[in-house]
């Protein structure tokens, strides 16, 4: 990324600071919008250390922040605590998008509610987990090192439900894999971009609104 | 841990070398190995609580502190846990019946409701009973009607819940809401825990205890019933 900040079409400086998992969509979404916006993203890999998220993301918005003037962080809470909440309170210019995590945003949140009510054993993928499932879940939690461990993780899990942003069927073929490979039940739902699609649509059409940068 | 490639002799060992080693197996996860040092220590006629604190319990304390640190990482640390099983499967048989084994007290403890997730919460159990609590397990999803039917039945000294998601973890503020109408606070020390908990939530939810980890979870039920094996 430059370190000058890129201009939208209505003047204003626009960040999305997002996960990893979620830059193709990003990176898809910003190209179906046709809008203008710089994104940055934090490893995917925090999906296993979501210790380093709030540090991270603080890091970035004392560098960066003064150069946008608006931030969409794309995350949920993530498995923070809350902790990036808090932290977003002290950034007045930064929102993130809504749900605990990217599963209930992409699915939508009473229907993550409701898939979670139906199971509670569910364990989610999407397109980006299920392309790096070997790496990200697999060996991120160290079964291909420890595979005994795979009942002490995953015994209360009954199914995978694969939250398709994308209708390919190498990813669901995959997703699928990772279910077998598991022992759990398969699940797929047709998701799309979800909550992602309208919360960046209304982020970048909020901005519209404001001042411009001068 | 250990950088020696030839194989150990364990029962070569003396009691002082046989003790670092188990501690050493048990941060490497061996199973057999730790099993295998209990047995020798227990036959060469260690009291069973003297293997359980001085081998198992000390080498788990040290693999908890190295994850505290980052040194160590989950799954290093469940091969660990592994590992403390399988001496524990050796001596909960005598510890139970041994007369000096008074419990020290009874912990109830659950995951509670919304949360499947009961890797850190066994950690915890599997601690305490090292420490000498008689641990009563109610497993996941734990309603606050669970958790007080058991406060119910078995009195217990200290009342631990779980919980890995943010989602979930309110939920133990709702339990400690329910004990505080009935009055059963003051008699009743709650410990809370979960990777995404921190010191802040528990005083916000008005928690007794924050639990950071499994080794010092079962270092803080001890402070609190006041007791050291």
């Amino acid at each position: 990324m430059s370190g000058r900040a890129n201009i939208s079409a209505q003047g204003n400086r626009l960040l999305v600071l997002a996960c990893g998992a979620i830059a193709k969509e990003l990176v898809q979404l910003k190209s179906m919008l046709g809008v203008e916006f710089d994104l940055q993203c934090l490893p995917a890999g925090y999906h296993n250390t979501p210790q380093n998220i709030v540090p991270d993301m603080k890091a970035i918005l004392d560098a960066r922040g003064d150069e946008y003037d608006r931030i969409l962080i794309g995350y949920g809470d993530c498995g923070t605590g809350g902790g990036l909440d808090r932290l977003l309170e002290t950034y007045p210019k930064a929102t993130r998008l809504p749900g605990a995590h990217c599963y209930a945003f992409f699915a939508g949140l009473p229907e993550f509610d409701a898939m979670m009510q139906e199971e509670l054993g569910s364990f989610f993928l999407t397109d980006y987990l299920a392309l790096h499932f070997e790496t990200l879940i697999w060996k991120g939690m160290g079964l291909d090192r420890y595979p005994d461990l795979l009942g002490m993780y995953f015994a209360n899990y009954k199914r995978v439900v694969y939250l398709a942003q994308t209708d390919d069927a190498a990813i669901t073929a995959k997703a699928k894999a990772a279910a077998d490979k598991l022992g759990l039940d398969f699940e797929r739902r047709d998701t799309g971009y979800g909550l992602l699609y309208d919360d960046l649509k209304t982020f970048i059409e909020s901005a519209k609104g404001e001042p411009a940068h001068v | 841990m250990s950088d020696q490639d030839e194989d150990i002799i364990l029962k070569d060992l003396d009691d002082n070398e046989l003790v670092a080693q188990m501690q050493d197996d048990l941060y490497d996860g061996m199973i057999p190995e730790v099993t295998e040092g209990t047995q020798i220590l227990l036959d060469r006629g260690w009291d069973a609580n003297m293997v359980l604190n001085d081998a198992l319990v000390e080498g788990m304390r040290i693999v908890g502190e190295d994850f505290r640190d980052g040194i160590l990482f989950v799954p290093e640390v469940l091969q660990s846990a592994n590992a403390m099983k399988g001496g524990m499967g050796l001596l909960r048989p005598i510890l139970a019946n041994s007369s000096v084994n008074s419990s020290v007290g009874t912990f109830v403890i659950g995951t509670v409701k919304g949360d499947i997730h009961d890797i850190g919460k066994n950690l915890v159990g599997m601690m305490l009973e090292g420490a000498g609590f008689e641990v009563v397990d109610l497993g996941i999803n734990t309603d606050v009607d669970q958790f007080l039917h058991a406060i119910d039945e078995h009195d217990p000294a200290i009342l631990g819940m779980s919980a890995l998601l943010t989602t979930t973890m309110p939920y133990m503020g709702v339990v400690i809401e329910e004990l505080d109408k009935r009055d059963m606070l003051k008699d009743l020390p709650v410990m809370v825990g979960g990777a995404p908990l921190n010191q802040e939530f528990a005083d916000a939810i008005n928690a007794h205890t924050y639990g950071r980890d499994a080794a010092m979870s079962s270092e803080l039920a001890k402070a609190i019933v006041g007791k050291n094996r």
